[in-house]
């Protein structure tokens, strides 16, 4: 159905992505052309919140942080999935009982896997 | 009956069991083996011979059967090959006759080959053609036919080749596969046009043939199965819907074209060149080739399709008239062969020609000569086995095939001189053995089909068999020993001799058997002995005796004086017509020369030219290609980017 | 939305993978990391018990999971298949990971999953479903090339992979999103009746279109989106790429047959001949750069290419003979490519060899191992596509269904390509049986190698003689 939206109103959207385009590069090419430009040397290095910087950004991390970023991210989503579950827990009755705590299960299996392999060991 | 596949099948599994496990570990093991495996077979050829009669009883025609089958390759519907057996009076006529024969071969060869290098070899190839033959017999449909045909083809060369550092035995091996192999293209083009006109009959008649068959096979009949094509309503489809070509009908090419494949197996003139040859085997390798399984197959063909033979009538008439004439021809040579086997081969064909010319004077209305053709099949195997067996254990005793060099044997080898005569008598057609009844069914269906001819020369033929048969005998077991081999001369050892025994039984009484009321197709016939011929038969054969024992026992003058009083044609004669040299004069002169070398050099120049260059271009474009794979995502996603925008524009491009 | 038990038991060999896998971790953690044996007979059980649950589901045919999956005959046969790839591969793995010194427990389990997501991909009915399952598989396998993390090559191979893998599911997902945009659901039936009803094509639909081949054309690698195929068959661990070039290989076909040949059939005609082009353009890419090789492994890569050609004729000759030749064919393929990885494999740790997958390392193995030489012949003559093996009877039906449909440029052209691909593929035999033995011809001779050729080649030729089973079956299950 969209489809044929579009099909009747296709000049609509090459309006649209002209417009939205055209007002864009408005934008950044005021600031380019009007913007004062200042330099000095102080203020081109990189921002670290306020410490002062003493390698490149290329240098290697320490790989747990990405992995605890990982888990993090991992037990963020279940909560955003948990939270409608247990909105509608009422209606989804033993089934849906059963069915988080297989998820949960499989995820607890993760995190102990993820312990037992000295991930959160920061020594 | 059920367990019919067991019949082929423990042969299969023989060969496969010797042939990988047994051989390794024990070569005298792996003979043993084989052999009772052959027995067991026999022995349930027998219980399903015994089912079958005793069930459908005997005196009329008995239905046919296929208790066990299944698909193997299904092309489309109506046609699917599928291996099966097919159980009708002829195919256990063969089953009884091969499995017994092979049985006693494989236990004679035991002590024939004893000693030998090849010998756990030798009994799987034995037990691979045994399987070969036995899986041609059984099956119901002309694919297993042909496939187990071509096996029956590659066993035998595997075995003609078997003293495979001897190169006259390699030669004869190449032989026996090539004449046969080019005679099966004839029989693969009868069969496609026998298919394709089946696959074109069968929506019109195949419902009726399925309701007809109906409880007599387990699987659905298909098209290229016998019982199909065996159908008057396929015939006469066949005779009324496809066109003529050169003035015979459709049905009468694809019959004669697979006659020839037969002719080729069964060694008809002018394909016969490689049956001699073949004697290069173990002698009991040619027993089982020459008595019971390579060269029946191709009367066993020509009886399995007999119904189209007999609709499309022409081709009746070219089996007849070859059949007669390599009969004659095959005994004439025969009478001046010097080597023991050599003659026995030709006595071969001979008899086969006798086979071929009884099918050939049968037609569907007096279908006599077919049942007098099975008979002799049926004896000839026996006697003819016992022949080879019996030259086995003579050339066993004196170490040389030629009659020349034996002589007064029949005192040294006793056992092995009786049993020799009893299948030289049953050959000769001597009352009561076996020979005389299915050579008197044989010239009795010449009579009763009005073919004078062809009885002439087969009464004539009768003759000469009993006299070139007794040459041998006469100048192997008589008169003094002709050679210092034949002073030591021993009996063989028991292993040997028990086998020559219980086929000298069979030679002697398997004439007995009321073969007419077996196969159901004499309509009444084979009551008693026709005296009218019996007696011309019966003293031609003893002319030929007689005139045998006046030139071979006395003097050697007298045949010499023969010889000369013949003169060239003699030297022709000795020399089998030139046959060979007229086939090597047309292979090396003509078709070399003429038509070989254009093609030769039309294949190396623009055929290989064109495969070169087919070859140069592939190489230049892997050369292009190279420098596109650089390894670099980069480039990848380059490649992905233009495949896709080029995508969406072929797609947009076919929707305006 | 409620869930019965038949749904439960209809997706039981899943659930069996995703059991399986849940231990195979836990058992890993157990093990400490010092040796991963019980961690393969953990997976090497789950196959055997999924794919007796898969075989058991035979002739139950419907709809689960309210109509997100198949469960038809196409499922059952693949689950099938795929469990007998894994349980092949992961049996055959040890002797590998330990002649490579990787000792990581997690490989079975990311094995189990792969297969997991390759089952789900075949039994999806939804586009969705269908994507969930390909990402399951996919990310399981990044993790498993890259796994020799020692090795540059790995590392490099794994780091391809992901960015060209994330780039073709993106492109997947946006054709997914279109489409559902176009018809307003993702179930394939609905697509059916969608453009069964309206047979034109938008801009919309053709970008949507577009897209989905061009995701597809990267799971099956062929021109112009294989080039990631070959680096990474030679980067990752021998093992996995013999599972890769099989199994999600074979999924990737499946859903294609079930996204384009069914869902998209009412308008195969935009996209028929472009697909003939892709074939013949991946057929003879794959063959001409296979020819130049001197490494194995690449010659495998591109040799798998050039069989995603061949199969992609099945696709294009789009009629229900045609997709059970090409399911035929994919197992076929699945068989006799998994064998002459395992076979190759095997050869590569022949004693003073680099272990760099040259051709030298075949010569004269021919006669001094029978069973690896006999199992690698056949091997080859399947892949040549010559009988008595399964990969003739492959070709011979994919190419006859294309002839029967009126494609005869595509059968001549494999035909044709066939030819080409004898060279290479007959210079292995040749190697392997003609040439001299040069140095020490030792090789190891682990049991599950002799278990795993054996089974393949006997296989191989037994559905070659007798293939009735195979593809009445496929003719009766084919969507």
């Amino acid at each position: 159905m969209i489809e044929s939206i579009l099909d009747n109103n296709l000049i609509t959207f090459l309006i649209l992505l002209v417009s939205v385009g055209a007002l864009v590069g408005l934008f950044i090419g005021l600031s380019v052309f009007l913007g004062p430009k200042r330099t000095s040397k102080v203020k081109d290095s990189p921002f670290e919140c306020g410490w002062i910087v003493t390698t490149d950004a290329w240098r290697p991390f320490p790989i747990k942080y990405y992995l605890v970023a990982i888990l993090f991210i991992i037990f963020d989503v279940e909560v955003a999935f948990l939270y409608p579950w247990a909105v509608s827990f009422g209606n989804l009755g033993m089934a849906g009982f059963i069915s988080m705590m297989v998820f949960l299960a499989i995820l607890f299996v993760g995190l102990y896997y993820a312990i037992k392999k000295r991930v959160l060991d920061w020594r | 009956m059920r367990n019919a596949w067991l019949v082929p099948g423990i042969p299969f599994f023989s060969f496969l069991i010797v042939g990988l496990f047994i051989r390794p570990l024990s070569e005298k093991a792996a003979g043993w083996v084989a052999t009772a495996a052959l027995f067991v077979s026999a022995f349930f050829a027998y219980s399903i011979a015994w089912d079958y009669f005793s069930h459908f009883g005997i005196g009329h025609e008995g239905p046919a059967l296929v208790p066990w089958a299944f698909e193997w390759l299904r092309y489309q519907d109506h046609l699917t090959a599928t291996i099966g057996t097919l159980i009708d009076p002829i195919s256990i006529l063969l089953m009884v006759v091969v499995t017994t024969v092979s049985a006693l071969v494989h236990l004679y060869s035991i002590g024939y080959m004893a000693g030998d290098d090849g010998y756990g070899r030798y009994f799987t190839f034995l037990n691979l053609f045994s399987f070969s033959m036995l899986g041609l017999v059984v099956a119901p449909n002309i694919v297993q036919m042909f496939v187990c045909w071509e096996l029956v083809g590659v066993s035998s060369f595997l075995l003609i080749g078997y003293y495979y550092r001897k190169p006259s035995a390699v030669a004869a091996g190449k032989k026996a596969f090539i004449v046969t192999r080019f005679a099966d293209l004839g029989f693969l083009i009868g069969i496609l046009i026998l298919g394709y006109f089946g696959i074109e009959a069968f929506p019109h008649i195949g419902a009726k043939i399925q309701q007809e068959m109906a409880g007599l096979s387990s699987i659905p009949i298909q098209a290229i199965d016998f019982a199909f094509i065996n159908h008057p309503a396929t015939a006469h489809y066949i005779l009324t819907t496809a066109g003529t070509v050169l003035g015979l009908s459709t049905l009468a090419v694809a019959c004669i074209l697979i006659f020839m494949g037969c002719a080729g197996k069964s060694a008809m003139f002018p394909l016969h060149i490689w049956l001699p040859d073949a004697m290069e085997g173990p002698t009991p390798v040619s027993a089982l080739i020459h008595a019971a399984t390579m060269v029946v197959a191709g009367v066993y063909l020509v009886a399995r399709l007999f119904p189209s033979f007999a609709a499309a009538g022409t081709p009746l008439d070219v089996v007849a008239f070859i059949g007669t004439f390599t009969c004659a021809f095959a005994a004439i040579i025969a009478c001046t062969q010097d080597d023991i086997k050599r003659v026995l081969a030709f006595s071969t064909l001979s008899q086969l020609g006798y086979m071929m010319l009884a099918l050939g004077v049968a037609t569907a209305v007096s279908p006599l000569g077919h049942t007098a053709s099975m008979f002799h099949l049926f004896t000839h195997a026996f006697f003819k086995a016992l022949l080879f067996l019996a030259a086995g254990a003579l050339i066993h005793g004196v170490h040389s095939n030629e009659i020349w060099d034996m002589g007064g044997l029949r005192k040294k080898l006793p056992v092995t001189h009786l049993t020799f005569l009893a299948a030289t008598l049953a050959i000769a057609g001597v009352p009561p053995l076996s020979g005389f009844f299915s050579k008197d069914e044989i010239l009795r269906a010449a009579v009763e089909n009005h073919h004078p001819i062809v009885f002439g020369v087969a009464l004539f033929v009768a003759g000469l068999t009993a006299f070139y048969m007794f040459r041998i005998y006469f100048i192997s077991f008589w008169g003094d020993a002709r050679s210092e081999k034949a002073e030591h001369a021993h009996e063989a050892p028991a292993v040997m001799l028990i086998p020559l025994i219980a086929l000298a039984l069979l030679a002697i009484f398997a004439g007995f058997v009321p073969m007419g009321e077996y196969l159901g197709t004499s309509h009444g016939g084979h009551h008693g002995i026709h005296w009218n011929i019996a007696i011309p038969a019966t003293l031609a054969g003893l002319i030929g005796i007689a005139l045998s024992a006046f030139m071979y026992t006395g003097t050697r003058e007298r045949y010499v004086a023969v010889a000369r009083a013949l003169g060239g044609m003699y030297t022709v004669v000795k020399n089998k017509f030139y046959v060979d040299e007229v086939y090597l004069f047309v292979t090396k002169n003509i078709i070399f020369h003429y038509i070989a070398r254009p093609i030769a050099w039309f294949d190396r120049h623009i055929v290989d030219g064109a495969i070169n260059l087919y070859a140069w271009l592939t190489g230049a474009l892997g050369r292009g290609l190279k420098p596109l794979q650089t390894g670099q995502v980069q480039t990848y996603s380059a490649w992905w980017i233009s495949g896709a925008v080029f995508f969406i524009i072929l797609l947009w491009m076919k929707l305006s | 939305m409620s869930y019965s038990l038949t749904d439960i038991f209809g997706v039981l060999p899943e659930l069996i993978l995703v059991v399986t896998a849940i231990t195979a971790i836990l058992v890993d953690v157990a093990s400490k990391g010092k040796d991963s044996s019980a961690t393969m007979l953990v997976t090497a059980v789950g196959f055997i018990v999924s794919g007796i649950a898969a075989i058991s589901g035979v002739g139950t045919i419907g709809v689960l999971m309210n109509g997100a999956v198949f469960q038809d005959g196409f499922t059952t046969a693949f689950r099938a298949i795929f469990c007998l790839i894994g349980f092949l591969t992961a049996i055959f793995s040890p002797a590998y990971l330990h002649f490579r010194n990787i000792r990581l427990g997690e490989y079975y389990p990311l094995l189990t999953m792969s297969v997991l997501g390759m089952m789900v991909m075949v039994g999806a009915a939804n586009l969705l479903l269908f994507f969930i399952g390909l990402e399951t598989m996919s990310i399981s396998l990044y993790i498993l090339v890259s796994l020799n993390r020692t090795n540059s090559k790995s590392i490099e191979a794994g780091m391809k992979y992901l960015v060209m893998g994330a780039f073709s599911s993106a492109f997947m997902l946006y054709g997914i999103a279109l489409m559902f945009a176009v018809v307003g659901s993702i179930n394939y039936n609905d697509i059916t009746n969608y453009f069964l009803a309206d047979p034109t094509l938008g801009p919309l639909t053709i970008a949507a279109v577009a897209l989905l081949l061009t995701g597809f054309s990267f799971k099956i690698a062929v021109v112009p989106f294989q080039f990631w195929s070959v680096d990474v068959y030679e980067g990752a661990p021998a093992t996995v790429t013999a599972f890769m070039s099989t199994g999600p290989k074979a999924a990737a076909f499946v859903v294609f047959i079930r996204v384009f040949g069914i869902a998209l059939h009412p308008v195969a005609s935009h996209w028929t001949l472009l697909l003939s082009w892709i074939a013949i353009l991946t057929m003879v890419f794959g063959n001409v750069a296979a020819l130049r090789q001197t490494n194995i492994k690449r010659m495998l890569a591109y040799s798998s290419i050039a069989h995603a050609g061949y199969l992609l004729v099945g696709i294009v000759a789009g009629n229900h003979a045609a997709f059970a030749a090409t399911g035929y064919y994919l197992a076929a393929y699945a068989l006799m490519n998994l064998g002459a990885f395992a076979a190759v494999i095997i050869v590569n740790q022949r004693h003073g060899t680099d272990g760099s997958y040259r051709f030298d390392a075949l010569k004269g193995l021919g006669f001094a191992h029978p069973l690896l030489g006999i199992s690698l012949t056949i091997f080859m003559l399947s892949l040549i596509g010559l009988p008595p093996t399964a990969g003739f009877l492959g070709k011979l039906y994919v190419f006859s269904a294309a002839i029967e449909t009126g494609h005869i440029v595509l059968a001549v052209a494999g035909l044709l390509n066939s030819i080409i691909a004898t060279y290479y593929y007959l210079r292995v035999i040749v190697l392997m049986y003609m040439a001299k033995p040069e140095g020490d011809t030792t090789i190891p001779r682990p049991l599950p190698y002799a278990i795993t050729l054996i089974v393949l080649s006997v296989l191989i030729l037994l559905i070659g003689v007798f293939p009735e089973p195979v593809i009445s079956l496929m003719i009766a299950v084919a969507p």
